[in-house]
């Protein structure tokens, strides 16, 4: 319970404040034509990258999974690396060799490349697990291949589709680093500056309310589409393995798209990468810096994967073994807090902080809550699979034969789930590592991590600079990328 | 081992009477089946034995110490009731020796005899020990679990549809080692299954339950052969109800002409339950329209019309009819009776 009131502190910052200060002013502060051109910016962008994404989504794993493209292997490997470069690096990579890359054009290329995988991922697994003999039975019905695509697969994939797309929604709302660089101001951007220049936290939090707005519309957006139907395979056993589709006169032209998409969004970043690693250690090579910024990113994200996941068990624990409406709602506002741009619980957890317990402003305690908050629904996702592979008749089994609960935790329970507490402890440190905008507005004056570095030098244009943090950066997320891949082929 | 007695035992789940005033003796050293169709239950009455749940009313003992229904509920690690739940829930992390010595006290568990005997007990070679249970078939993963059960020496085991899982060869020889395992280690046993066949051939007592209520407890002839009512005479023995009038003494006359009842009845108006064993092909007896015929060849599932009442009769394979015959059919044997219920 009380995890479960953590996590929603941001939603009642931001709740009471628009009550506080009253609809008036908060319609004067929002209806201003710098806000309304916010909106339309993050609208549109957010509508072109989730209509971008989900079309590469589908189709990139459309062409992986069911034709003959050859070296269909190395192709999943190559298009799911994109992971592993975190966007604010990429928007980096790109601004960084030709600064003409800016604006809705630039912003649009630059997160439906990184964030495409999203979609790709899913989509791929339900593939993967649908039963080829659906599309047999379609066509043994008369239909074509092109309608048993549309009529068969296209709706076994809508739920990869839409909670896909919606994690590109959401991730796209949050984003900062990567859009800022572009100088595309949405309504995360904006914040940040409004914060950073003038601590104005009426006009940040309205904004905030906005952000908050749209996130939990996209929720509801998703829980609507998605409705109660179930995607159920009916029967047992193993379902065979399709017959792929021959690409035939199409087969190099495919290769060559799925192959150009790979250049841009691997090719580039990883370039830019080395071009300025190149130039940059020329020049200057601050190894005590780098070494003293990745120890506190590792120490913080360490601390931020254990606090994590230990908050994480009890939600899992009662939303697993102990179904009901109250217990669905726990882990639901868990949820919630997933929707909460990272920036919304920055500002929140700042304001809340300095009223409440101003002793624990700029500590890393409060940063560590934040993690908590943003990260949590990782760790519970993970968690509960863990719980749901120790069902409650081993407990049973082990109490008659007379082992107490303590007992029964301790040679049941833990073994049994202790690899999926791992992968969700690894997963959680991993976005703590390149978690930037609420360490940019929580952490401890002096306390200097990767991802804040690297933001101070790219920001300041000194790309030489950052380029060693960069580096560090995707290397640090190339474990959690791996670990991504399998948690997806496990649980489709 | 002892003796298990169950008296007056309830227990609701919200609105609904899950067990219903259930009072039921298994003697020390004896196999149990409850037997019902889902939903009945069974799995509810084992679990109160068991001590997940507590009843709100009745007791429950082993031999004399009672373990619910006097004070507080002994827990169930207290309780030493082996228990073989369905799919045998074998601990996934635990290799077969791990599994089978997990009641065990720390030394014995380190010496492993008591882990090769009960191998042996359940008929697996001792080579298993190091084997992980995904390793191991269905059928083999339940004589691990009752092994693992056994292993402790508790005083009653529970056993919870341990065959359902397995398909039907495999379920027929699985009962059987598990009921020679079990009457080799002179273990009180509680079957439960919704497989009259599986409860008839397996106990020695078999208890019916319908809605929560025992219907009948008796020996598996006495259940098969003298049923409580026409549901379960319909229930375990696929028996078939005619409407019938009583006689003089113990005749009596049906669609099939006259046949001999059992008892005399007091009531005029009966209902008679004819099992599919006792209808023949008699060229003496009356004209009946063969439906339909599954054949399974050893004998036959005939179903009939009779004047207008439709009957099942099991016939020898060899002799069965084809679908659309006219045979003649009579009764053998002598047929159970129950008042027919009174129509306003």
């Amino acid at each position: 319970m009380a995890v479960a009131l953590l996590a929603v502190i941001p939603l009642v910052y931001v709740a009471t404040y628009t009550v506080i200060i009253g609809p008036a002013e908060l319609w004067d502060l929002v209806v201003r034509p710098r806000v309304l051109e916010l909106l339309r910016n993050t609208v549109t962008l957010a509508v072109a990258t989730m209509a971008a994404t989900a079309v590469l989504g589908i189709g990139l794993a459309f062409v992986v999974e069911r034709t003959d493209l050859p070296a269909r292997r190395l192709w999943h490997g190559l298009l799911v690396a994109p992971l592993a470069v975190p966007a604010f690096v990429n928007g980096y990579a790109w601004v960084s060799l030709d600064r003409s890359i800016n604006g809705f054009g630039g912003a649009w290329l630059v997160v439906t490349l990184s964030y495409y995988p999203l979609v790709y991922l899913p989509a791929v697994a339900s593939l993967r697990g649908l039963d080829p003999a659906l599309e047999e039975a379609s066509w043994s019905l008369g239909h074509t291949r092109w309608q048993a695509f549309t009529r068969v697969v296209l709706p076994q994939l809508r739920p990869a589709l839409l909670g896909g797309t919606l994690l590109v929604g959401l991730h796209l709302l949050a984003e900062f680093g990567a859009l800022s660089l572009l100088r595309f101001p949405t309504f995360t951007t904006a914040i940040y500056d409004q914060y950073a220049s003038t601590f104005n936290g009426s006009a940040a939090t309205a904004m905030a309310a906005v952000l908050v707005m749209l996130c939990l519309f996209l929720l509801l957006a998703e829980l609507r589409l998605r409705g109660t139907r179930h995607y159920a395979r009916v029967g047992h056993g193993a379902a065979r393995v399709s017959e792929p589709v021959a690409l035939r006169g199409l087969r190099w032209p495919v290769v060559a798209l799925v192959g150009g998409l790979v250049v841009l969004a691997l090719g580039v970043p990883t370039y830019a990468l080395l071009h300025w690693l190149v130039v940059g250690t020329s020049t200057e090579f601050p190894l005590g810096e780098l070494l003293s910024a990745m120890g506190s990113t590792v120490v913080l994200a360490t601390v931020g994967a254990l606090a994590t996941t230990l908050a994480a068990v009890p939600v899992a624990w009662l939303a697993v073994r102990y179904r009901g409406r109250l217990t669905t709602l726990v882990e639901r506002s868990t949820y919630v807090a997933n929707a909460l741009p990272g920036i919304v619980v920055g500002l929140s957890l700042v304001v809340a902080s300095l009223r409440l317990v101003p002793v624990l402003y700029q500590t890393a305690i409060l940063l560590v809550v934040a993690y908590a908050i943003l990260f949590l629904p990782r760790a519970v996702v993970s968690v509960r699979a863990g719980l749901e592979q120790a069902p409650v008749v081993l407990d049973h089994v082990a109490q008659s034969l007379g082992t107490g609960p303590l007992e029964t935790a301790r040679r049941v329970t833990l073994p049994l789930i202790a690899p999926s507490l791992g992968a969700g402890a690894a997963l959680v440190f991993l976005a703590i590592s390149t978690e930037l905008t609420a360490t940019l507005m929580l952490s401890p004056i002096g306390t200097r991590t990767l991802a804040t570095e690297f933001w101070s030098a790219s920001s300041e244009l000194r790309y030489g600079a950052a380029a060693p943090y960069a580096l560090l950066l995707v290397l640090i997320s190339v474990p959690a990328t791996v670990l991504l891949m399998r948690q997806e082929r496990l649980h489709p | 081992m002892s003796a298990l007695t169950v008296t007056g035992v309830s227990k609701a789940f919200g609105e609904t009477l899950a067990v219903d005033d259930v009072s039921l003796h298994v003697p020390h050293g004896s196999l149990t089946a409850v037997l019902g169709p889902s939903g009945c239950g069974k799995t509810t009455l084992l679990r109160l034995i068991a001590g997940f749940l507590a009843p709100d009313a009745g007791t429950i003992a082993f031999d004399d110490r009672v373990v619910a229904g006097a004070g507080r509920p002994v827990p169930p690690q207290d309780r030493r009731v082996g228990y073989v739940p369905q799919e045998g829930a074998l601990f996934p992390h635990l290799d077969v020796a791990a599994n089978i010595g997990f009641g065990l006290p720390r030394g014995e568990r380190a010496a492993g005899a008591r882990i090769d005997e009960m191998l042996d007990l359940v008929e697996l070679p001792r080579t298993f020990r190091g084997r992980a249970p995904h390793e191991l078939s269905g059928g083999q993963q339940q004589r691990v679990a009752l092994a693992r059960a056994l292993a402790p020496r508790p005083t009653v085991v529970l056993l919870d549809e341990p065959f359902s899982s397995l398909d039907a060869s495999l379920r027929e020889s699985t009962g059987r080692a598990v009921a020679r395992a079990l009457r080799a280690a002179q273990a009180t046993g509680l079957l439960v299954t919704h497989d009259q066949s599986e409860a008839l051939s397996l106990s020695d007592q078999v208890a019916v339950l319908r809605d929560g209520r025992l219907i009948q407890a008796g020996s598996p002839a006495d259940v098969y052969l003298a049923p409580h009512d026409p549901e379960l005479a319909r229930f375990v023995g696929g028996a078939t109800s005619l409407p019938g009038r009583a006689g003089q003494g113990t005749a009596a006359t049906c669609a099939l002409g006259s046949v001999t009842l059992t008892h005399p009845s007091s009531a005029d108006d009966l209902v008679l339950v004819i099992r599919p064993d006792q209808v023949v092909l008699d060229p003496a007896g009356v004209e009946a329209r063969v439906d339909e015929v599954s054949f399974y060849g050893h004998d036959a599932a005939i179903r009939l019309t009779v004047a207008g009442a439709a009957l099942v009769a099991r016939v020898p394979g060899p002799s069965a009819p084809a679908a659309g015959d006219r045979v003649r059919v009579g009764v053998r044997g002598t047929v159970h009776a129950y008042p027919a219920p009174v129509r306003d």
